[in-house]
């Protein structure tokens, strides 16, 4: 951030956020009255992605936990407010908030046994819950609808805003305030001690308990923040699809939210709408692209998921900080350029150390 | 009685193949502390290319030989090209190397083969031997899958032990620095770890083919189980893999019998979860555990 913009925006974090969330809440209204509903859709998709994103970022760039589980939380959050809606039928806001306590509880469960486990074993222990909580909708179709899932009516607009109103529009802007919502708390969460605890854990778990940071405690509660976002995610995803079933929550999803954090920076809220962005648009271009290729349909289908890979790949390869870390890379370069004749940039302070890995927005 | 006995039979069966992808795991854990998330999708792979060589009219031990020789080789290409370059960065890198891997492959052979899951044949017949006049649910096929996973556990067992090679893999994977100071071409011995157990993987696929059948998804529960498998038996352990896959077989062929085969998935996170409650670096590994 250049000292200009520190001076106009208030001091204090919070209302520093909320301001900039007001603001982006004003581009994507803004936004979503410019857009056809199709595209007001993709715009929810990036959402909820978005909120998916910005709590797995938190965790695995952030706290150092990686975890391949996140679909299935999805799915947690999916279910729980599809049958709150649906079947008990609770207002959409508390069955959202319902949705996000529960997958914030799955997520203490998870996170006490990965507080225990190192990377590789939580890693595993993620891709097992990944691929076996499907299992469960499919076990139990009574109450989960077995493998069509189950139905959501789809929310219906206030009538203050006129009988024409589309419904797309009022689903985009539910899923941009659960977006923001989680924004302006993440963003509050990791800039405070919170977040330094998490990146401190993250570096150097001796060193953060001598410290006298209780390691296991931070860990396991990155996780249950993490789950929760996953959880909220799940329950707008329902809000947009109108359907909670378990082929949308395969390990597919579980690895597709991973590729969106790496693809974006790890540990960049930033990041993660770059991530949601190419999460939403790739399946689109990629379908593009095979049509002009004129490739077969065999290749088409899996184009999309042939791209996640060659990123994953890519991006560790050649550029770990994703496209966050290029920005921030570029502002450094030019921050140094000027800093030549004026040596009082904060961005080259010789106080702070160089980070470690790429991180924060 | 005879149903506990079919499905304790059946369990040892597939327990072995879990050992098979467990063992892959280990030793690709214990050459370079990474785990292998693309393994799944490589066993996947060379399992589609023996297919392939069995549908183009090749004999069937020719297409074994095929999936045990191609696993070696995309061991070694994949350690020596995508593993090589992030061996120094955080272990997270090489995580999300292997599961970009693991994307790339079941689109690849999604592209190359389809999505349809095609049928492979045994080696031989699967139908259960005659045990006083009851068919149980254990045939030829299955002693084939124990004393095939058994001869190759015993044959990395003594290269491993026997070998100077296997002296050499075992000082690069303890102390590499000290391993290359005293001659030992460390990474050799890392694309050799990674060659041999992508053979090992491949093994495993061949031999669950015929039960799952061959689609680009099909070998996921499997890589799970093994995965699973290794961390019961302690990631560090080779015979820990074949024990945690032996006992896990077991395990999931009685939920599967008794609770219903969606379920099976499920009880393996179940397991996984409660041993490592108990013992958090697997029960059969000599390593502290850790405190937090």
């Amino acid at each position: 951030m250049s000292a200009l913009a520190r001076l106009r925006l208030p001091q204090q974090t919070l209302m520093r956020h909320l301001l900039l969330a007001a603001a982006a809440g004003v581009v994507l209204y803004l936004i979503s009255l410019a857009l056809d509903p199709f595209n007001n859709l993709r715009l929810a998709g990036v959402a909820y992605y978005f909120t998916a994103l910005a709590g797995l970022t938190v965790l695995t760039g952030l706290n150092g936990q990686i975890s391949l589980g996140h679909g299935a939380l999805m799915a947690v959050g999916a279910y729980s407010a599809a049958l709150l809606v649906g079947r008990d039928g609770w207002p959409l806001a508390a069955a959202l908030a319902a949705s996000v306590v529960v997958t914030a509880f799955t997520g203490l469960l998870v996170g006490a046994v990965a507080a225990r486990l190192r990377g590789p074993y939580l890693a595993g222990a993620t891709l097992a819950l990944a691929v076996g909580l499907p299992g469960l909708a499919l076990r139990y179709p009574d109450a989960f609808g077995g493998e069509n899932g189950l139905d959501v009516p789809p929310p219906a607009p206030p009538a203050w805003l006129g009988e024409t109103f589309p419904l797309e529009r009022w689903q985009a802007w539910i899923a941009c305030l659960c977006a923001l919502i989680t924004l302006v708390l993440l963003a509050n969460l990791v800039r405070g001690r919170v977040g330094r605890a998490f990146r401190a854990v993250r570096d150097d778990e001796v060193a953060a308990e001598l410290a006298g940071l209780n390691v296991a405690r931070i860990q396991v509660f990155a996780f249950i923040v993490s789950a929760a976002c996953a959880g909220l995610a799940g329950g707008t995803f329902v809000v947009v699809t109108s359907l909670a079933a378990p082929g949308a929550f395969q390990l597919p999803l579980s690895l597709a939210l991973v590729t969106g954090v790496v693809l974006g920076g790890l540990g960049s809220l930033a990041g993660a709408v770059w991530g949601a962005i190419a999460l939403v648009m790739l399946p689109d271009w990629s379908g593009d692209l095979a049509r002009a290729l004129s490739l077969s349909d065999r290749v088409e289908a899996n184009l999309p998921l042939a791209i996640y890979g060659l990123v994953l790949i890519g991006v560790m390869l050649a550029a770990p900080g994703g496209i966050q870390g290029l920005f921030r890379t570029g502002f450094e370069w030019v921050a140094a350029r000027r800093s030549t004749w004026r040596p009082t940039d904060d961005l080259i302070d010789p106080q702070r150390p160089t980070p470690r890995r790429e991180e924060q927005s | 009685m005879s149903r506990f006995l079919d499905l304790t039979l059946n369990g040892i069966s597939n327990g072995m193949i879990y050992a098979a992808v467990a063992t892959a795991f280990v030793l690709i854990w214990r050459a370079t502390r990474i785990v292998n998330f693309a393994q799944g999708a490589m066993l996947m792979f060379t399992t589609f290319i023996a297919w392939s060589v069995i549908d183009a009219g090749g004999s069937y031990w020719l297409g074994f030989v095929v999936a045990i020789l191609s696993g070696l080789i995309l061991g070694a290409v994949v350690e020596l090209v995508l593993i090589r370059p992030v061996e120094q960065a955080p272990p997270l890198n090489a995580v999300i190397v292997a599961i970009g891997l693991l994307i790339l492959l079941q689109a690849l052979a999604g592209m190359i083969w389809g999505g349809t899951p095609r049928s492979f044949p045994p080696a031989f017949s699967i139908r259960g031997y005659n045990l006083g006049g009851h068919h149980v649910l254990f045939g030829p096929f299955d002693l084939f899958i124990v004393l095939a996973v058994l001869s190759a556990a015993l044959l990395l067992l003594l290269l491993f032990r026997g070998t100077s090679i296997g002296l050499q893999m075992r000082a690069s994977a303890f102390e590499p620095t000290v391993a290359r100071l005293q001659g030992v071409r460390v990474g050799r011995m890392f694309t050799l770890g990674w060659a041999l157990a992508s053979a090992a993987g491949s093994l495993a696929g061949v031999l669950i083919a015929p039960a799952v059948f061959v689609g680009p998804n099909n070998f996921d529960a499997v890589t799970v189980f093994g995965f699973t498998a290794a961390i019961l038996g302690g990631l560090d352990s080779p015979l820990g893999a074949v024990v945690g896959g032996l006992m896990l077989g077991v395990a999931l062929s009685y939920v599967a019998g008794y609770m219903g085969s969606s379920l099976v998935t499920l009880a393996a996170l179940v397991i996984l979860i409660a041993v490592l409650m108990v013992r958090p670096t697997g029960i059969f590994s000599a390593a502290k555990a850790r405190r937090v």
